[in-house]
C-alpha cells in the first residue's frame, strides 16, 4: 500500500512518456488525476494508522551484501509530511492546468518528482534515503532549468551543484554511521534502536557533523543558504511552491529522522551549536528578507527564517531540561514543517500570478490590487498573516509551541531572541501587504488581473487547511506527538 | 460558553467570506448578532460557564466567565451593540466592515474569558490583526494603512512579552493558567510579570507605547469608538488586573504597573490637553485613563480598576461616537471648526457633554467616584500626588473638549455634507451609554461595593468622602477656569512635545526602525557580497584546484601510460621464453636453479 502510494505518480509518468497518444491537452488532467488518487491513498494510509510507532511497513532485500534494503514505513513524524506533500503537489497540478509549456513533460517531471518525495519522507533505509535526496536535486534541477525563466540554466546549475555538495557530504556521514554500527547496517530502524558510534564520541562529533551540513544545505540553514534565493526567484511558481514547501523539508526531517535518533549523544553534546545555528537563521533570514525589494526573493529569505525555528527547536530537544517542554518544542517543529510547505506554498503560487501577469516581483512597483484582483489581496493577505504566525493560523500552532517548548526546555535566551524574528517578520509581511494589496496603484497595477479558476482553486485548500490547523489542531498533533514521544525517549541519556 | 464567543465569531466570518453580496443586509445581521451576543453575555454573567479543552499535550486550554470576566463580557457585549448601532447608520453597508467588527468583538470576549496564557494570547493577537485590518479599512488610503501597519507592529512588539510569559510560566508551573502565575518559583515568576507587564502596556497604549493610538485616528469613527473603550486598549487594563496577585507577589512589577500608569495618566493628560483636534485629544485622553486602570492594578485597587474601566467604555464609546457625527456630518474634528456643533444636533451635543462630564470627573458621574477610589488606594505621596495631578488634567482636557463644542453659535457655513443623519436617527446608542456614563460610578458607592467586590473577587473599597468633595471641587473649579479662559483665549503656544505626543514615534522610528532597516540592508549586502561571494568563491576555487589537478594528472597520467606501456613491454618479454617447448623448459629451470644457487651463495 504505502509503496504503491510512492511509486503511482513515477507510473504515471513513465505512462505519460510512454504513450504519445495521450497529448499535450490531456497531460494535466491526468497529472491532477494521479495526484489527486495518491493523496486520497496518503489519506486512507492515515486514517488507517494506529497512533504508534511504525506503520505500513515493507523491508525488502535490496543490497543485502552492505545491509542495505528497501524499507519503508510511516509514523507521526512522516504521515503529516507526506499528506501535506501530496496535498501541495496536486495545488501545484491544479495551478498548472492554465498555460504551462510543455505540459506533458512537465507532468511526467512533477510526479516523478512526487515519488522522490512522498519516497524520502518514507524511507527507512540509509541508502533508500539518500537515492531519494539525490535524486531530488536530479529532479528540481530540471525544473528550474526547463520551466523557469530569468537566469534560469545559472541558478538551476548553482542549485544542483551547491545541494549535490551537500548531498556528498551526507553520504560521507551515512558511511560513517554504516561502519559504526555492529552489526554493519544502513536501516535506520535498527540504528535507532542501537545507535551507533556510541563508545566514541569523536568519530560521532565527526558524522553528525558530515550529517548536519548535509542535511543543513537542503534546510537551508544560514550560512549554507545563498542557493535558494536565486533558484527560487528564476524557478516556475509550482517548481518554487515544491522547492519550498517539500524540498526544504527534507533537509528537517533528515534531522528529526537520521541525525538525532541515531547520534543522541553527538546531538546533546552539540545542542548548543545547533541552537545558536537555529537563532541565527531565524534572524538573519527575516533581517534579510526585510530588505529585500523582490517579492520571491522576499518570501524565500523568510523560509530560511521559518526553518531557523524548527532547527532551533531540535536544538532544545537536545538540552538537559523538561521533557515536556522538549516534546512540545518538537510537535512545534513538525507542525512548522506542515504549516510552511502550506503557507509558502500557497506564497509561491501566489507571486508566480504576479509573475504571469506582470513579468515583476519588483514590490516597489505595484499597489492598490485589492481593487482588480481581490480575491489575489485577500488570499494575499491570509498567506502574509499566515506566515508572520497569527493565531487562528497553522503558523501559530506550530511557533507558540516552538517558543513555549523552547524558553520552558532550557533556553530561554535563544527563545527571547528567536522571539524577536515573530515581530521582523510581521513587519516585512506588513509591508508587502502595504506595497502590493493597498495603497495606491503603481505602475503595474494595471496589468494585474484577478486571480483564475484554477489558480484559485490551487491556492484556497493550501490556506484553508492552515486555517483548519490554526483553529482546530488536535486532528494533527494527536498524529504527531506520539512521534515526538518517541524521539524525545531516543534522544534521552 | 461556546456560542457566547461563536456567535460573533462565526456570524463575522460568513460574512467576510460572503462578501459584497451580503452588504445590504449586513448592518442588520451584524446588529441582530450582537444584540444576541450581549444576551448571552448577560447569561453567561449568571450562570459563569467554563469549558476546557484539549489544546497542547498536556497543556488544555480553558476558556471561564468568572466574576471579573463577567464584567467584561458584558461591557464588551454592550459597548459593541451600541457602537455598531451607531455604525448602520454612519457607515456604508460593507459587510466587510461589519463582519471585522464582530470577529474583533468575538476576540475580545474570548481574550477576556480565557483561562490560560495560550487561548488569552489567541484571542488577543487576532484581536491585534483585526485592529490593523480596521483602522485600515480605507485600504486605498496609504495613510491608514501606513497608521494600521503601525499600531499592529507596536502592539505585537509588547505581545512579545505574552510569548515570553507563556513559556516562562510553562517552565516555572508546567502550566499555562492564569491563576497559577502567582505561585511560581523565582526567578520564572519575575519573568512571567515581565512579559505580562510588557504586553499589556503595549496594547493599552501606555508609556512608552502611546504613539500607536494617535496614529490609530486614521480609521473610522466606529472603529476609534469600539478600540478605545471596550476592547483592544481595554485588554490590557484587564490583563494587569486578571494578574493583580501576580504582580503583587513580584512586588516590583506592581510598583512598575503603578508607576507607568500614573505617568502616562500625566503625561498623555499634557499631550490630551495640547491637542487641537478633537480625535487626538480623545485618544490621548484614552491613554490617560487607561493609566488610572494600570496604577489600579499596580495598587491592589482592583474592584476600582474594573468599575473604571467599565465606566470609562461607556465614556469614550459615547464620546468618539459623538465626534464621528460630527466628522460625518460637518466633515471636521479640528476643535476650532467645531464652534458650536453641539448646538446643531442636540442629541448628540447634550450626550457628548454628560460624557464630557464625566470624563472631567464632575459630580455625580461615574468616573468621578471609580477615579477616587484608585486614587485612594495609591499609597505613597508621590504617586498620590502624581494621580491627583492627573485627575485635574483630566477636567482640563474635557473641559476643553466641552467648551470647543458647545460654545458659540451654530455656524451656518459649515454645512451637513451628507444626507445622512450620521446615526443620530434612533438615537439609541447615545442615550444607553450616556446613561452608562452618568450611572456606571454607582458599583463603587455603599451599599453596592460589597456586590461589586465580591463579583470581581476583590476586596471592597470606597471612596473617601473628604476625597470625594475635594477632587469634585477640584473638577468643577478647573471647568469654570476653562470657562473663563475660552472668553477670552490666551494664545497659548503647547510645547511641540506635548502637541506631539512626547515625540514617542519620532524616538521609535529614528531609535529602533531606522536602525533595523539598516541593519537588514546591511545583512542584505552582506549576503550577497560576502557570503554569496564566498561560495563563489569556493567555487571558484574547486575548478582552480580541478584545472590545477589536471596539470598534476598529465603527467601522472604519462606516467601511468608509460608504465602501462611498459608492462606490456615486460608482458611481451615474458612471452619470449614460453615457447611451449619441454627442453627450452628444462633449460629455463637450469638457470633459474643455477641463479638461485649463486644468490643463496652470495646472500650466505
Amino acid at each position: 500500500m504505502l509503496s504503491l502510494v510512492i511509486f503511482l505518480p513515477l507510473a504515471a509518468a513513465l505512462v505519460l512518456l510512454a504513450v504519445r497518444r495521450i497529448g499535450d491537452r490531456a497531460a494535466v488532467p491526468v497529472w491532477i488525476a494521479v495526484a489527486a488518487v495518491d493523496l486520497a491513498l496518503v489519506l486512507v494510509l492515515w486514517a488507517r494508522y494506529d497512533g504508534a510507532g511504525l506503520a505500513h511497513e515493507t523491508r525488502l532485500r535490496w543490497i543485502p551484501s552492505v545491509g542495505a534494503g528497501y524499507h519503508v514505513g510511516v509514523d507521526g513524524l512522516s504521515l503529516p509530511l507526506l499528506a501535506m506533500s501530496a496535498v501541495l503537489f496536486l495545488c501545484c497540478a491544479v495551478y498548472s492546468l492554465r498555460s504551462t509549456p510543455r505540459p506533458r513533460a512537465c507532468a511526467a517531471l512533477f510526479l516523478a518528482l512526487q515519488t522522490v518525495c512522498l519516497g524520502l519522507f518514507a524511507a527507512l533505509d540509509l541508502l533508500l534515503f539518500f537515492v531519494f535526496f539525490d535524486l531530488s536535486i536530479v529532479g528540481m534541477y530540471f525544473v528550474i532549468a526547463g520551466w523557469g525563466h530569468g537566469e534560469r540554466a545559472r541558478s538551476a546549475l548553482q542549485f544542483f551543484l551547491y545541494t549535490f555538495f551537500g548531498s556528498l557530504v551526507l553520504l560521507l556521514g551515512f558511511l560513517g554511521l554504516y561502519l559504526g554500527s555492529a552489526p554493519r547496517t544502513f536501516d535506520i530502524v535498527d540504528l535507532t534502536h542501537d545507535p551507533p558510534l556510541t563508545g566514541s564520541p569523536g568519530v560521532a562529533a565527526l558524522v553528525l557533523l558530515a550529517v548536519g551540513v548535509g542535511l543543513a544545505v537542503k534546510t537551508p540553514i544560514v550560512p549554507f543558504h545563498t542557493w535558494l534565493p536565486p533558484a527560487h526567484t528564476d524557478a516556475p511558481a509550482a517548481g518554487s511552491a515544491i522547492l519550498a514547501g517539500v524540498l526544504l523539508k527534507m533537509g528537517t526531517y533528515g534531522f528529526a529522522r537520521i541525525a538525532m535518533p541515531l547520534l543522541p549523544d553527538a546531538w546533546r553534546r552539540y545542542a548548543w551549536v545547533i541552537i545558536v545555528l537555529g537563532v541565527v537563521s531565524v534572524l538573519y533570514g527575516a533581517l534579510v528578507a526585510l530588505a529585500q525589494r523582490n517579492l520571491k526573493r522576499l518570501v524565500a529569505y523568510t523560509s530560511v527564517s521559518h526553518m531557523g525555528y524548527i532547527v532551533l527547536a531540535l536544538g532544545v530537544a537536545g538540552l538537559a531540561g523538561d521533557a515536556a517542554a522538549h516534546r512540545l518544542a518538537v510537535t512545534g517543529a513538525v507542525t512548522q514543517m506542515v504549516s510552511h510547505g502550506l503557507v509558502t506554498g500557497a506564497l509561491f503560487l501566489l507571486c508566480g500570478v504576479l509573475y504571469d501577469r506582470a513579468g515583476s516581483y519588483d514590490l516597489d512597483r505595484f499597489g492598490g490590487l485589492a481593487r482588480a484582483a481581490p480575491a489575489f489581496a485577500v488570499l494575499t493577505a491570509l498567506a502574509a498573516f499566515a506566515s508572520l504566525g497569527l493565531p487562528g493560523l497553522s503558523g501559530f500552532i506550530a511557533e507558540f509551541q516552538i517558543f513555549a517548548g523552547t524558553l520552558g526546555g532550557g533556553a530561554p535566551v535563544p527563545g527571547a531572541l528567536a522571539l524577536l524574528g515573530v515581530l521582523i517578520t510581521a513587519a516585512l509581511f506588513l509591508h508587502v501587504l502595504q506595497r502590493t494589496v493597498l495603497g495606491a496603484p503603481g505602475p503595474l497595477t494595471a496589468r494585474v488581473t484577478d486571480l483564475t479558476r484554477s489558480e484559485r482553486t490551487a491556492v484556497t485548500p493550501l490556506l484553508a487547511l492552515s486555517v483548519l490547523i490554526g483553529l482546530a489542531p488536535r486532528w494533527l498533533l494527536d498524529t504527531i506527538e506520539p512521534a515526538s514521544t518517541a524521539l524525545i525517549n531516543a534522544l534521552a541519556p | 460558553m461556546t456560542v457566547l464567543v461563536a456567535l460573533p465569531a462565526i456570524v463575522g466570518a460568513v460574512l467576510l467570506l460572503v462578501g459584497r453580496r451580503a452588504d445590504r443586509a449586513a448592518p442588520t445581521i451584524a446588529l441582530a448578532a450582537s444584540a444576541g451576543t450581549l444576551g448571552l453575555a448577560v447569561v453567561a454573567a449568571v450562570t459563569r460557564p467554563s469549558l476546557t479543552f484539549p489544546l497542547f499535550e498536556g497543556l488544555p486550554g480553558g476558556l471561564a466567565v468568572d466574576g471579573l470576566s463577567a464584567v467584561l463580557v458584558v461591557t464588551v457585549a454592550a459597548v459593541t451593540l451600541a457602537v455598531l448601532g451607531f455604525a448602520a447608520g454612519d457607515m456604508p453597508a460593507s459587510s466587510r466592515f461589519f463582519g471585522l467588527m464582530l470577529l474583533f468583538a468575538a476576540a475580545m470576549l474570548v481574550t477576556v474569558t480565557a483561562t490560560d496564557l495560550a487561548v488569552l494570547l489567541v484571542g488577543w493577537e487576532i484581536m491585534g490583526a483585526l485592529s490593523y485590518a480596521l483602522i485600515g479599512y480605507r485600504w486605498r488610503d496609504a495613510g491608514g494603512v501606513r497608521a494600521a501597519t503601525t499600531a499592529f507592529l507596536t502592539t505585537r512588539a509588547g505581545d512579545l512579552g505574552l510569548y515570553f510569559a507563556a513559556g516562562c510560566a510553562l517552565a516555572g508551573t508546567g502550566s499555562f493558567a492564569l491563576d497559577g502565575l502567582a505561585a511560581a518559583p523565582a526567578p520564572w515568576r519575575d519573568l512571567v510579570a515581565g512579559g505580562i507587564v510588557l504586553a499589556a502596556l503595549g496594547k493599552s497604549a501606555q508609556l512608552p507605547f502611546s504613539f500607536w493610538l494617535s496614529r490609530a485616528m486614521a480609521g473610522p469613527s466606529a472603529v476609534s469608538a469600539l478600540l478605545h473603550s471596550a476592547t483592544m486598549v481595554a485588554a490590557g487594563a484587564y490583563l494587569v488586573l486578571r494578574v493583580q496577585p501576580l504582580l503583587a507577589a513580584t512586588g516590583w512589577a506592581a510598583t512598575l504597573v503603578a508607576w507607568a500608569g500614573a505617568l502616562t495618566a500625566l503625561l498623555l493628560g499634557f499631550v490630551a490637553l495640547a491637542q487641537r483636534d478633537l480625535k487626538q485629544l480623545l485618544a490621548a485622553s484614552t491613554c490617560a485613563q487607561l493609566g488610572f486602570m494600570v496604577l489600579a492594578a499596580g495598587t491592589a485597587a482592583v474592584a476600582g480598576g474594573v468599575a473604571h474601566l467599565a465606566a470609562h467604555a461607556a465614556v469614550k464609546s459615547l464620546l468618539f461616537l459623538g465626534a464621528g457625527t460630527w466628522l460625518t456630518v460637518l466633515g471636521t474634528r479640528d476643535l476650532a471648526a467645531l464652534r458650536g456643533a453641539a448646538r446643531r444636533l442636540p442629541l448628540v451635543g447634550v450626550t457628548f457633554g454628560v460624557g464630557a462630564l464625566a470624563l472631567a470627573g464632575v459630580p455625580p458621574l461615574s468616573l468621578w467616584l471609580t477615579k477616587d477610589v484608585i486614587l485612594g488606594a495609591t499609597g505613597s505621596w508621590p504617586l498620590a500626588g502624581v494621580t491627583l495631578a492627573a485627575t485635574v488634567l483630566a477636567a482640563a482636557y474635557s473641559a476643553k473638549a466641552l467648551i470647543a463644542v458647545w460654545r458659540g453659535e451654530a455656524r451656518p457655513g459649515s454645512a451637513s455634507r451628507s444626507g445622512r443623519g450620521g446615526g443620530i436617527g434612533p438615537g439609541v446608542p447615545f442615550v444607553a451609554l450616556a446613561a452608562g456614563a452618568a450611572g456606571l460610578g454607582v458599583v463603587v458607592v455603599p451599599p453596592l461595593n460589597e456586590v461589586w467586590a465580591r463579583t470581581v473577587g476583590a476586596p471592597a473599597a470606597r471612596p473617601h468622602v473628604v476625597e470625594l468633595v475635594g477632587t469634585g471641587v477640584l473638577a468643577v473649579v478647573v471647568l469654570g477656569v476653562g470657562v473663563l479662559v475660552a472668553r477670552r483665549p490666551p494664545k497659548v503656544r503647547f510645547a511641540a512635545f506635548a502637541v506631539d505626543w512626547l515625540f514617542l514615534e519620532r524616538a521609535v522610528e529614528r531609535g529602533i526602525v531606522r536602525p533595523v532597516l539598516a541593519l537588514a540592508r546591511g545583512l542584505a549586502w552582506f549576503d550577497d557580497h560576502v557570503v554569496q561571494r564566498a561560495v563563489v568563491g569556493a567555487a571558484a576555487f574547486s575548478r582552480g584546484a580541478a584545472s590545477g589537478a589536471l596539470a598534476v594528472e598529465k603527467p601522472v597520467d604519462a606516467a601511468v601510460q608509460g608504465l602501462g606501456e611498459g608492462a606490456r613491454r615486460l608482458g611481451a618479454l615474458a612471452r619470449y621464453p614460453q615457447t611451449g617447448k619441454v627442453h627450452t623448459y628444462f633449460a629455463q629451470a637450469v638457470v633459474g636453479f643455477l641463479v638461485l644457487a649463486v644468490v643463496l651463495v652470495l646472500v650466505r
